[in-house]
């Protein structure tokens, strides 16, 4: 199977005034077309380092972000973001945040088609009788389910969600995890997911990424092997709490190895 | 018409009329001369006497003050441009603009008469400028440095050129303060003006018809001026209230 996104011996610092701060050492990992990756590791380990190199937005000092086998020299056009924060415009409905992206990326669509677009979408997560209310008028579980519906709405190759139910309740956040596995469903997309939830990553995604603290490499990859759309208690599993216990028993690895506890306490 | 509304409107009326009545009473119980302190009764006939010099003075006054504050929209918006977007030009220029503005506009009134000696029109829109653009600038400034970078990534990571970014995002995230600066602005601006009508003898303005008043010892007619002035100002600060509502009217939360 080909991979959409293949991250080879990534090693990245940043230049800070204290000197260089290693973020990335030798990271490797790849995301076949279609496929749910789910990072998880120690806090401040760089995750979102990666998010921004696939992005486009930052490149690596050595090694290669690929996607689809072309290194990634510049943004791509075909990336959605969705963050912990939902970044709605204030001054626009939920429908013309939706929209936004479609401006960048297909400024010649005509607008009732780009309208029809998010509006579809829109229906999709439930939110159909909100298209005109600002954003300060919804819920944060809403707004989140907006932010999702601009990140995909322009059909991008690749769905990068940098921990996006993290500030949510945990109700809210199961329903926006069973949103995902529909979503995915009628809208195939390939997603990378950023997440300290361990049950997130179990129940969405095909592949679990370890990364060991700071600077962080690949340390473990866990297979999770049944197919979707995912009924919410598949988590209560005796599969899934064995899946569940590795994955823990590799973050005390990754804290232990990285030494960030020692330094916080 | 709901009784929301009428409140809205009643009500500033009601202070305004109990202000006033509060100031004749006070005058007529200390038994004080018009020459030491005028009564609210006093100054229609001052208004009423002099009410070609008003109509012509404040018109002035008005302009002058209006091209001055546009004048600091457009300085002010640019340099709080460049420095909310260059970290190099915000360290290199805010103490500059800091210590500018710590001036007391009232030591440079002369300084300006002196420069450009007979300008009078365009001395009164410098100092209008001059008073009013840092709170402009540094709202600007302040709106742009302080964009969370995950708005810049959404369109950045989809190719979108910094123009994008700043026309579509931070230009219109900014809007709240900028119009919060200029509410403050168009009061300094209005005081710039009056400052050089009074201060240099140029003899236009309600700055002038305040000092010609002085000069004659006509109180009543001060007073008149004092109140011209008031309610221009509240004139100015309303037109940009209405703007804001326009502009930003989406920064304005109903009460739940």
């Amino acid at each position: 199977m080909t991979n959409l996104i293949e991250i080879r011996g990534v090693t990245h610092a940043y230049r800070t005034a204290a000197g260089e701060l290693p973020v990335l050492d030798d990271l490797s990992l790849a995301i076949p077309e279609g496929g749910f990756c789910a990072v998880v590791g120690p806090s401040g380990c760089g995750k979102s380092t990666l998010t921004r190199l696939i992005a486009g937005l930052m490149f690596p000092d050595r090694g290669e972000v690929l996607l689809q086998g072309e290194p990634v020299r510049s943004p791509r056009r075909n990336v959605g973001m969705a963050f912990q924060n939902p970044v709605l415009l204030e001054w626009r409905t939920i429908l013309q945040n939706v929209i936004l992206p479609l401006e960048i990326v297909a400024p010649r669509m005509p607008k009732a088609q780009r309208e029809e677009r998010a509006r579809s979408l829109l229906a999709m997560v439930g939110l159909e009788g909100f298209s005109d209310k600002r954003p300060s008028e919804l819920s944060g579980g809403m707004r989140q389910r907006a932010s999702l519906c601009r990140a995909l709405v322009h059909k991008p190759d690749i769905l990068i969600l940098d921990e996006p139910f993290g500030a949510l309740d945990a109700f809210t956040r199961e329903d926006l995890w069973q949103l995902m596995h529909q979503l995915r469903a009628e809208e195939p997309f390939t997603a990378l997911l950023i997440t300290h939830d361990l049950r997130e990553s179990v129940y969405l995604a095909d592949q679990v990424v370890v990364l060991s603290g700071r600077p962080a490499s690949t340390q473990h990859v866990l297979e999770i092997d049944m197919p979707g759309p995912r009924p919410i208690d598949m988590l209560y599993s005796a599969q899934s709490v064995q899946w569940l216990a590795e994955l823990r028993a590799q973050i005390e690895i990754a804290q232990g190895r990285s030494g960030t506890r020692k330094v916080m306490a | 018409m709901t009784r929301r509304q009428l409140q809205k409107i009643v009500t500033p009326i009601i202070g305004i009329l109990v202000f006033l009545a509060l100031w004749e009473f006070w005058v007529w119980y200390m038994g004080w001369p018009t020459y030491k302190m005028a009564a609210p009764s006093d100054l229609w006939p001052a208004f009423w006497q002099y009410r070609e010099l008003f109509l012509v003075n404040a018109w002035q006054t008005l302009w002058r003050t209006v091209v001055g504050l546009g004048l600091a929209v457009v300085v002010g918006t640019i340099l709080g441009m460049i420095m909310g977007l260059s970290r190099v030009m915000n360290d290199g220029l805010y103490p500059l603009l800091v210590g500018f503005n710590a001036i007391p506009k009232a030591t440079v009134v002369p300084v300006v008469a002196l420069v450009f000696i007979g300008q009078h029109d365009f001395n009164t829109i410098l100092i209008a400028f001059m008073i009013s653009f840092f709170p402009i600038a540094v709202s600007v400034a302040i709106g742009l440095s302080t964009l969370e970078p995950e708005y810049r990534d959404i369109l950045r990571s989809l190719g979108a050129s910094r123009f994008t970014v700043f026309w579509k995002i931070a230009l219109p995230k900014t809007l709240p303060e900028f119009f919060g600066a200029l509410k403050v602005a168009v009061t300094l601006a209005f005081i710039g003006t009056n400052l050089v009508e009074i201060v240099t003898p140029h003899g236009r303005g309600l700055g002038s018809l305040f000092d010609s008043g002085r000069i004659a010892s006509n109180y009543p007619l001060m007073f008149a001026v004092l109140i011209a002035l008031a309610i221009l100002g509240i004139v100015l600060y309303y037109i940009v209230v209405a703007l804001e509502r326009i502009f930003a009217g989406w920064a304005d939360r109903q009460p739940t």
